[in-house]
């Protein structure tokens, strides 16, 4: 273990989403050219001829509209080697992107080539291979490969004529988050069944979780804090949506409880009590899960649930509203 | 250099729908730029910059949109600039593309913001969880019900205001044809009657989802001679605050309060509630209504629901509050702020169609962002300001 993963903790987040594209007509017309095995560029007003087609033309500002059929052979006009490949790219061993300049196009098109390190040459012909099953997206071109010499360039056999101007592109992002010196300290505090705070040296507030710098002064945070498992919610909403990706099924209270001794309240779950019975100023106490189940995590503390006390005084929580 | 004046002399906007699967990003943002060079009787070779804005990229799943833009926004040879401040975004890119003009950088700005909210789901987008805490977050609606609750609790309103707010608002729709919502059997009532989301906010009580896009070219006194009615930019002000602090003031912040103090000033306006004759300020959540009006110095402090209440800020009232439907009637996120600051142009300039409040002299376009804490705004006026 070194020394920066000591001192913080960190966990992996994974971000993932299909998201729905509506390519609009100009590049409807380029996937549609996809999914038949055609190479479907643009013609802008200098005459150039751009694949994929812009939507606009830079030079005009009108949308492009004249659509002329490249490729499918090209030539390497210049590549980089990728030794490492990572996940969901065209291919899972060593293998080059390159910039194509296909067949009746004027500029260059990026794509991967099935060829080996060997064998690349600036201004070497190739051709676009296509998959079995062509749906209408950039994956349709699974690479390109050699052309060799005396070959026609195939033509390939169209497939059902194209119905859909959308698609679906799953986006996943892998990040290691990492939590602060302060923040970690925190949550290895929870581990212990601490809940541990830091004041800041020039207002005197009380910051849980603790902050590291405070908001308001700019000044590190050093003097710890620790505070008692007991509070005030100060305001809270009953979520009753649904949504994807959601932790905890709704209906359920998700309150701003403020932690006895601390000067900014902290969202949690309010259970042990109807939704409809919890109320702004109710004094709860955290209830811990089973010992053996503790992490890092403000999860250790799995809810908060009224205590015998009487409501807080409106007056002695409204400054926290 | 002393300050140039500045005028809106295009306005453009889509129309927003839940969901516009007939065209791309940039094909929504040229619908909007398109009709604001209409309107203001340019065409792209007139323009010397482009300042575009949106929502976090999350949003969308599209890293730098702005990247991908450049054609479709005319920038190229010219200067793009991309501005980002969550849901005040609208109003702070269309503040930048003014400072341009103001500044005497450039004469004739366009500057667009949009969203295409049918491409993902801003509710996941805002709710991705974060190793270590308790996944309680659920949403916008989520953070901002708690807060909604504390006002209701500080100003005592009666528990329809929200529902008198969104029924107006819908119903003001009716005249907007670019507002995405058409309801036109909402009434108080039905709102009141609608599924509680995030108690105590009802379902009718939110804004739509949408995909859209706004536009507007900022031009200089030259320019803005040789339209009709420019709409004069008297006053703009932005101010930020740190998302949680303790003690922070969420119903009523801060940073919105001095932004506000700040704009008066600037536009010399001492008496809000009686020198702005119409408002577009950003209500996703219909109490944020009243909230607003309080923030803005509309209203004292736990007064503002009163106002709502009386009708005041119906079209009918004295103070007519987002006459165009509003972020409840419409919500393309990156787009809403400018939406505001262009509905507020349209009704100086009296070009407001069926929701047009007669004579308006001085009109205020609001936005805010993130945890309540950015704040855009803008006073525009049917009169050149003296500066």
């Amino acid at each position: 273990m070194t020394t920066s993963q000591a001192r913080t903790l960190s966990a992996p987040l994974r971000v993932s989403f299909d998201y729905t594209r509506s390519v609009g007509p100009t590049l409807g017309a380029f996937f549609a050219g996809l999914r038949e095995r055609r190479l479907v560029a643009g013609r802008l007003a200098d005459g150039s001829v751009v694949l994929p087609p812009p939507e606009f033309d830079p030079a005009t500002h009108e949308p492009v509209t004249d659509f002329v059929e490249v490729g499918p052979a090209g030539t390497v006009q210049s590549w980089t080697w990728v030794p490492e490949p990572v996940a969901e790219q065209p291919f899972d061993r060593p293998f080059a992107w390159a910039l194509v300049l296909l067949d009746g196009a004027t500029a260059p098109f990026l794509h991967a080539l099935d060829i080996p390190y060997d064998d690349l040459r600036v201004g070497m012909r190739v051709r676009a291979r296509w998959v079995n099953e062509p749906v209408g997206a950039i994956t349709d071109i699974a690479c390109f490969e050699k052309l060799r010499d005396q070959e026609d360039p195939p033509r390939d056999a169209a497939g059902d004529p194209p119905t859909h101007g959308r698609l679906i592109t799953p986006v996943n992002l892998d990040y290691t988050y990492a939590a602060s010196p302060e923040e970690s300290a925190f949550f290895r505090g929870l581990e212990q069944g601490r809940i541990l705070g830091q004041r800041c040296p020039a207002c005197g507030k009380v910051y849980v979780p603790p902050r590291g710098a405070c908001p308001v002064d700019g000044v590190p945070t050093t003097d710890e804090v620790e505070l008692p498992g007991t509070g005030t919610v100060t305001t809270f909403c009953i979520v009753n949506v649904p949504f994807l990706g959601q932790k905890i099924t709704p209906p359920y209270v998700s309150a701003y409880v403020l932690l006895d001794g601390a000067d900014i309240a902290f969202l949690h779950l309010i259970l042990g009590i109807e939704a409809s019975e919890v109320r702004m100023g109710m004094r709860v106490e955290a209830v811990w899960r089973p010992r053996d189940e503790w992490g890092t995590t403000v999860e250790n503390i799995s809810h908060f649930a009224p205590t015998d006390e009487p409501d807080a005084d409106f007056e002695s929580y409204k400054v926290h509203l | 250099m002393s300050k140039q004046p500045a005028a809106v002399v295009g306005v453009g906007q889509t129309h927003h729908r839940a969901k516009r699967e007939d065209v791309s990003m940039a094909g929504l943002c040229r619908e909007a730029i398109d009709r604001a060079l209409l309107d203001a009787n340019l065409s792209f070779d007139d323009i010397d910059a482009i300042v575009v804005g949106k929502a976090p990229d999350l949003f969308e799943g599209v890293m730098m949109p702005e990247l991908y833009l450049a054609e479709a926004l005319g920038a190229a040879g010219k200067p793009l600039l991309r501005v980002h401040t969550a849901g005040s975004v609208g109003g702070s890119t269309a503040i930048v593309a003014a400072s341009l003009v103001q500044s005497g950088v450039h004469k004739r700005v366009l500057t667009v913001a949009f969203e295409k909210q049918s491409e993902s789901n801003a509710m996941w987008a805002l709710s991705v969880p974060v190793p270590f805490i308790m996944p309680v977050h659920a949403g916008a609606g989520g953070y901002f019900a708690p807060h909604v609750r504390s006002y209701i609790r500080r100003s005592n309103a009666p528990l329809h205001i929200g529902a008198v707010v969104a029924a107006k608002d819908r119903q003001n729709a009716l005249k907007n044809p670019f507002a995405h919502l058409q309801n036109k059997d909402t009434t108080v009532e039905s709102v009141l009657a609608s599924q509680m989301l995030w108690d105590p906010i009802r379902y009718d009580e939110t804004c739509p989802s949408s995909d859209g896009a706004c536009a507007l070219v900022i031009a200089d006194a030259d320019t803005a001679a040789s339209v009709d009615n420019p709409a004069w930019i008297h006053a703009t002000a932005m101010r930020s605050e740190p998302t949680t602090a303790a003690e922070r003031d969420q119903v009523n912040p801060q940073a919105g309060r001095d932004a506000a103090a700040y704009l008066w000033k600037q536009a010399g306006i001492t008496n809000p509630r009686r020198e702005i004759d119409a408002v577009e300020m950003y209500v996703p959540f219909s109490w944020f209504e009243p909230m607003w009006l309080e923030n803005l110095g509309f209203a004292d402090e736990g007064e503002g629901w009163k106002l709502t209440e009386s009708g005041v800020t119906a079209m009918t009232g004295d103070l007519p509050v987002n006459c165009s439907g509003g972020v409840l009637s419409s919500n393309p996120i990156g787009a809403s702020g400018m939406l505001r600051f262009a509905e507020a142009a349209l009704q100086v300039r009296g070009r407001a169609g069926e929701h047009q409040v007669d004579g308006v002299r001085r009109a205020l376009g609001h936005a805010y962002g993130g945890g309540s804490q950015f704040f855009a705004m803008w006073v525009v006026g049917a009169d050149k300001p003296a500066l």
